[in-house]
């Protein structure tokens, strides 16, 4: 795929609308609609459907992202000319009826670096709808597989290390299972907390698609940068991000009682002395999610560390062990004093 | 039915979100043995409608993801529970999902289909009110092992719920779980070889009659539980069941609270208030026919209340029972009792009432931070006027029909 600066040149490109031919622009009509076209190509959100050529209001990343089997993933929003996204005060984005969140998942060795997938969150009438494509054979358009797919994925993790796996495309109810907030489909990723624009996006960008674009302030560290937070901050920030859409008291995992919410205080309720609810052999036969001072005698990471499915957090979305963010988590365990809970 | 194609099946969604009345319910046909039966059986349940029947073909299903559904309104329908006959979901080949089938939609009702060898839980729903489980099997078809999965079926944060003639066997938690639901009801089934037969946990009003609760570690279980967003269970009835040779070794994973069951439990009631347990057969249950206790782990939550309250004790017919209690000095106390302790046995924390005509030893432990060891057991009378007994649980009418 090309890098994200290629993909933001274009997409301004074709904001601007140069050379007086007629910019491309999505079927609004299709997606305020109600039907689910089979191919991705019919919404027009890519020019000439190549998955380098989006056609956005903008492109953005996270400071911490989701962990998807070492996935490289491209994100962008196209907002409904004239409308905005409005940002409450506590960080949630509200986009209007007709935006799309575009989020497209590869690998540099898969599909010659092509996505696999490209996953589509479109604001509708009467709510969220969530529609996976997988990308054609021959990467020129995608088909919607709203069943969810099994695709064999090859690819060379950042440490090192060939892998073989099945990656698993969700279907459109597990596409819930984590956008799900007492049992409505909402987008997870942009928070102001977390969204990061592109540095080169103007302020007049900005404030045509949001309504307070200076409260778009990433609160939230890079999990992986120990320069922007502290060892528990960037592991609260992983624990959001990759947890908390499910692990919170209106989301997939409320029975369990654990909350990870980068809001959450962290106490039993984050896992601190918790003991199992409904983990099974998820519990890998210990007493605690979190046993401070023992990554070891923690089962939060032995679930994070593990790929069989009785077993293993997230239930979906993983086919690996991100060894990064588990080696992150461990430290974090270690570090606490042994006595705190 | 067959999908000429998504947009045609798009197309009548389309349409049936402009008329005015539901469209005419369908069924949609699904063949197992097929090699894309685990995308055409999702397929299925998602597109289903409101009032529409899923129907699962007879023979076996190899399925490697978890199945969901989240539409209301919907029947899933098999041929049949039994091997060479039934509709058997197997799901030994699993690659992903915490349960074999996931439902978090409102008024379904699961029927006549097998789900096998999961890796994690067998059914579960959740947030799925009036959910009916009607002659369902699911099992672990190697018996009991640790690394089977936890729950059978797993109805949690529901309101009304029927678990009616379902058979579960080999769960290393609970066969049938019901957690953090309110109105519920699990009838006419049987649950074997699991670490807990049936568990009614953080739960309000439920009635648990004319089950089996046979060769389980523990048959059945009222607890209650800290640190959940529901708690404070109670108004639960065990009425008329068989809960026999509950004598299968503790097969959980430690760390749950299941594995502190011990071996030979016939009813066990931990915390929750308005407990009945009445009018069931209970025979071989080497530690107790009837256990009552409090939550004796450390908690730290100050709306947690960790005493059994208003448990009622009566009407029970009780065979052989206590000849091998199961828990740290057990044994020595039948030894110092003639080899046997009484059918009930009581930590004595709370307050219950034992009506039945059998002996009651209590270990005298009435404050729950009191360590085990500092038991003094000794028999005890609870005679007594039990509260008032507690109504029956009344289901929708749409919820009984369904199985009529």
């Amino acid at each position: 795929m090309k890098p994200v600066v290629a993909a933001l040149a274009a997409a301004l490109l074709f904001a601007s609308g140069a050379g007086g031919v007629a910019p491309p622009a999505v079927d609004q009509a299709l997606i305020d609609g109600d039907t689910m076209p089979p191919k991705l190509s019919a919404f027009g959100l890519f020019a000439g459907n190549d998955p380098a050529r989006p056609v956005a209001s903008f492109i953005y990343t996270l400071n911490t992202p989701l962990f998807s089997d070492y996935a490289a993933k491209h994100r962008f929003v196209s907002i409904p000319a004239g409308k905005k996204a409005e940002v409450a005060d506590d960080g949630t984005i509200a986009f209007p009826v007709g935006t799309v969140i575009v989020k497209s998942f590869g690998w540099p060795d898969q599909n010659g670096g092509r996505p696999v997938e490209t996953r589509l969150l479109i604001h509708r009438a009467k709510g969220w709808v969530a529609l996976p494509y997988i990308w054609d054979a021959d990467g020129r358009d995608a088909s919607l597989a709203i069943a969810g797919r099994r695709v064999p994925v090859n690819f060379e993790s950042p440490g090192g290390g060939a892998h073989r796996i099945q990656y698993g495309v969700p279907n459109k109810n597990q596409c819930k299972e984590c956008h799900s907030r007492a049992g409505a489909i909402v987008p997870i990723g942009p928070k102001a907390r977390n969204l990061v624009l592109p540095a080169t996006m103007s302020a007049d960008a900005k404030r045509r698609w949001f309504d307070r674009p200076e409260a778009l302030k990433p609160a939230m560290p890079r999990w992986d940068d120990p320069a922007s937070g502290s060892l528990q901050d960037r592991a609260r920030a992983y624990l959001d991000v990759n947890c908390a859409h499910c692990h919170n008291p209106e989301g997939s995992a409320s029975n369990s009682g654990l909350f990870l919410r980068w809001t959450d205080p962290v106490n039993v309720n984050y896992g601190i002395g918790k003991r199992p609810t409904a983990a099974g052999r998820g519990s890998g036969g210990m007493d605690f999610a979190i046993a401070p001072g023992e990554p070891d005698r923690s089962f939060l990471i032995y679930r994070l560390e593990s790929t069989d499915p009785g077993i293993a957090m997230p239930e979906l979305g993983r086919s690996t062990v991100h060894k990064e963010g588990a080696a992150l988590l461990r430290q974090w365990i270690a570090e606490m004093p042994k006595a705190s809970h | 039915m067959r999908f000429q194609s998504l947009r045609h099946a798009a197309t009548l969604c389309f349409v049936a979100a402009f008329i005015a009345a539901p469209a005419a319910a369908k069924t949609i046909s699904v063949k197992a043995g097929t090699p894309d039966a685990n995308e055409k059986l999702q397929e299925a349940l998602i597109l289903a409608e409101p009032g529409d029947t899923v129907e699962l073909g007879a023979g076996v299903w190899k399925l490697t993801d978890g199945l969901s559904l989240d539409v209301d309104n919907v029947t899933v329908r098999g041929a049949g529970t039994k091997d060479g006959a039934g509709s058997i979901l197997d799901f030994s080949g699993q690659q992903g999902a915490g349960e074999g089938l996931l439902v978090t939609s409102d008024d379904v009702f699961l029927t006549n289909f097998a789900v096998l060898n999961t890796k994690g839980d067998g059914i579960k729903s959740k947030g799925a009110n009036r959910i009916v489980y009607h002659q369902l099997r699911v099992e672990w078809t190697a018996g009991p092992k640790e690394t089977n999965g936890a729950y059978g079926v797993y109805p949690v944060e529901s309101s009304d719920v029927l678990i009616d003639s379902v058979y579960v066997r080999g769960a290393s938690d609970a066969g049938i779980y019901v957690g953090q639901s309110k109105n519920i009801v699990v009838r006419d089934s049987i649950a074997t070889e699991n670490v807990a037969g049936i568990e009614i946990e953080n739960s309000f009003d439920a009635d648990v009659h004319d089950n089996i609760a046979a060769k389980n570690t523990g048959g059945i279980l009222v607890f209650d539980l800290p640190n959940l967003p529901q708690q404070g269970g109670h108004n639960v009835r065990v009425f008329e069941n068989i809960v026999s040779d509950n004598s299968t070794p503790n097969f959980a994973p430690k760390g749950n609270i299941v594995a502190s069951v011990p071996t030979g439990t016939g009813v066990l009631v931990m915390a929750n208030r308005n407990v009945e347990i009445f009018g069931n057969v209970f025979d071989q249950n080497g530690t107790a026919n009837v256990m009552i206790v409090g939550y004796r782990y450390d908690h730290k939550d100050p709306n947690y209340q960790p005493l059994p309250k208003g448990i009622v004790v009566r009407g029970n017919q009780h065979g052989k029972a206590g000849y091998a209690p199961a828990f740290e000095g057990g044994a020595e106390i039948a030894a110092a009792m003639g080899g046997a302790i009484p059918p009930v046995l009581w930590d004595g924390a709370g307050d219950a009432v034992v009506l039945d005509e059998v002996g009651v030893l209590s270990l005298n432990l009435p404050d729950v931070k009191t360590s085990r060891d500092q038991a003094k057991p000794a028999p005890v009378t609870l005679k007594g006027t039990p509260p008032a007994a507690l109504p029956e649980i009344k289901l929708p009418a749409s919820m009984e029909a369904k199985v009529q």
